[in-house]
């Protein structure tokens, strides 16, 4: 074996991988929450049972379900760059998250949406509370409890995806800032070691915090 | 007063109301009898618009209740009802399942909300129960508690949906204790149930449904001791 580690140099770029994993943490996070917001209202255009609604929710499900996260990052970068709007790589990446954290989250949510019971809203509505308060304070909370394993899946899930990227030329984040950490040394098994083992703790750290919380918010 | 005209409803080839025709004035406790299927508990939904109706018309209070002008939620306000499967909120605590209407919907402060509330709870026996989530709960106490979620709303009228029938025996007693304190605090009230004894002791007046109509009406001795059509009769006959 000829190859020999040399773990000083990423040791010493540890900071400036550490700011990436920020930019990471940063991307996951939004696209996070916006998928989720995007994700009910998805959900309730499946549910309306109105086709104007329901159809373009399909599409977007089915597109985010069925085709290769990358493809849809590369779509969002350089498909809407030859319609002449140009996407830089950083809100590529975002949105094409989003879209893909959406599309899986409609579906979650939908299955969600179906484990409150149908009382629980003649109840609110009996009480006087309109369909927007009784969706804002009865069903979505329950819906979310429902559905909150599931969620954190996505949101590590879309932690590693944000990796992607990479391919329409972003430097900011964790994986971008290795690569141009490793073009310049070579040193690629040691620099993308390192930045597995932060996406790993980044990933378990995330896990054990939404166990927290989840202790927290639901004692019922 | 509650005035009700000849509704119809239909669930497909179903006619689960036929014609039914009834008044209950203000401050009158009128129970619904009858066989399940008869129609009674659909009547009471369509009451306050939680079922709609193909034909007929309900009023309160002069406000008909399947008009498209209708403002339903502000209706609803002064109809409080109480379900067969109580339908407490699991995520919110027994001092916030009785708050949250009177905050979101009659716009009440924090504070003014919580007055309100301890003492519908108290009234009903739960004032040591206010912080624990309802899963915590007896099926009485969780039935005790939509009756003060109800109530909370100063209603003036309250609907009562077979409030007894998904409680174990030993529980039924404390539900229908705190039905008895709001009959004899003057509380306008219709309740379908299949406790008779219950019935017969706080009604003004008792309608056995029959086949989606009100098939005899009157007061609870003739009903159960002269009833004067033979389906009636059988049925008091066949639940005593």
């Amino acid at each position: 074996m000829d190859y020999h580690f040399q773990w000083r140099p990423v040791l010493r770029s540890l900071p400036d991988m550490l700011w990436g994993a920020l930019v990471t943490i940063e991307i996951a996070g939004l696209a996070m929450l916006l998928g989720t917001v995007l994700a009910i209202f998805l959900a309730l255009g499946k549910r309306s049972g109105k086709k104007y609604l329901s159809w373009p929710a399909d599409v977007w499900i089915e597109t985010a379900r069925n085709t290769p996260a990358l493809f849809q990052i590369y779509m969002l970068y350089f498909g809407l760059g030859s319609l002449g709007l140009q996407v830089g790589s950083y809100a590529a990446l975002l949105f094409g998250i989003t879209f893909n954290n959406a599309g899986y989250l409609a579906e979650t949510f939908r299955g969600g949406f179906l484990a409150v019971p149908e009382t629980q809203t003649r109840a609110a509505r009996s009480l006087g509370m309109g369909t927007v308060q009784t969706m804002w304070h009865i069903v979505i909370p329950q819906m979310l409890r429902a559905v909150f394993h599931a969620m954190t899946n996505q949101m590590v899930w879309s932690i590693l995806m944000s990796s992607l990227g990479i391919i329409v030329g972003l430097t900011t984040d964790l994986t971008g800032v290795t690569q141009k950490l490793n073009v310049v040394t070579y040193r690629t098994f040691e620099y993308f070691f390192v930045a597995a083992c932060l996406y790993y703790i980044i990933s378990k750290a995330f896990t054990l915090s939404a166990r927290i919380v989840a202790w927290r918010l639901f004692r019922y | 007063m509650i005035a009700i005209e000849n509704v119809h409803k239909q669930f497909g080839a179903l006619h689960v109301l036929n014609g039914v025709d009834l008044t209950v004035q203000k401050g009158e406790v009128l129970s619904m009898i009858g066989g399940s299927g008869s129609g009674k508990s659909t009547m009471l939904m369509c009451i306050n618009g939680l079922e709609g109706i193909q034909q007929g018309r309900i009023t309160v209070d002069g406000v008909e209740v399947h008009s498209k002008n209708t403002d339903l939620n502000k209706l609803r306000r002064r109809i409080g009802i109480v379900f067969q499967q109580w339908n407490a909120f699991p995520h919110l605590t027994v001092l916030e399942n009785v708050t949250l209407a009177l905050r979101k919907v009659l716009r009440k402060s924090k504070e003014e909300a919580e007055a309100i509330a301890v003492e519908q709870l108290s009234h009903v026996g739960l004032r040591e129960k206010l912080s624990v989530f309802p899963s915590r709960l007896s099926g009485g106490q969780q039935q005790r508690m939509a009756i003060a979620r109800a109530l909370a709303m100063s209603p003036d009228y309250m609907l009562f949906d077979e409030v007894t029938s998904a409680l174990d025996p030993q529980l039924v007693g404390e539900v229908l204790d705190t039905l008895r304190m709001l009959s004899k605090e003057g509380m306008t009230m219709i309740v379908v149930t299949h406790e008779m004894r219950f019935a017969r002791e706080v009604s003004d007046r008792i309608a056995f449904f029959y086949k989606g109509q009100i098939h005899e009406i009157g007061k609870p001795d003739q009903i159960f001791d002269n009833p004067t059509k033979q389906e009636t009769a059988s049925f008091v006959r066949s639940v005593l």
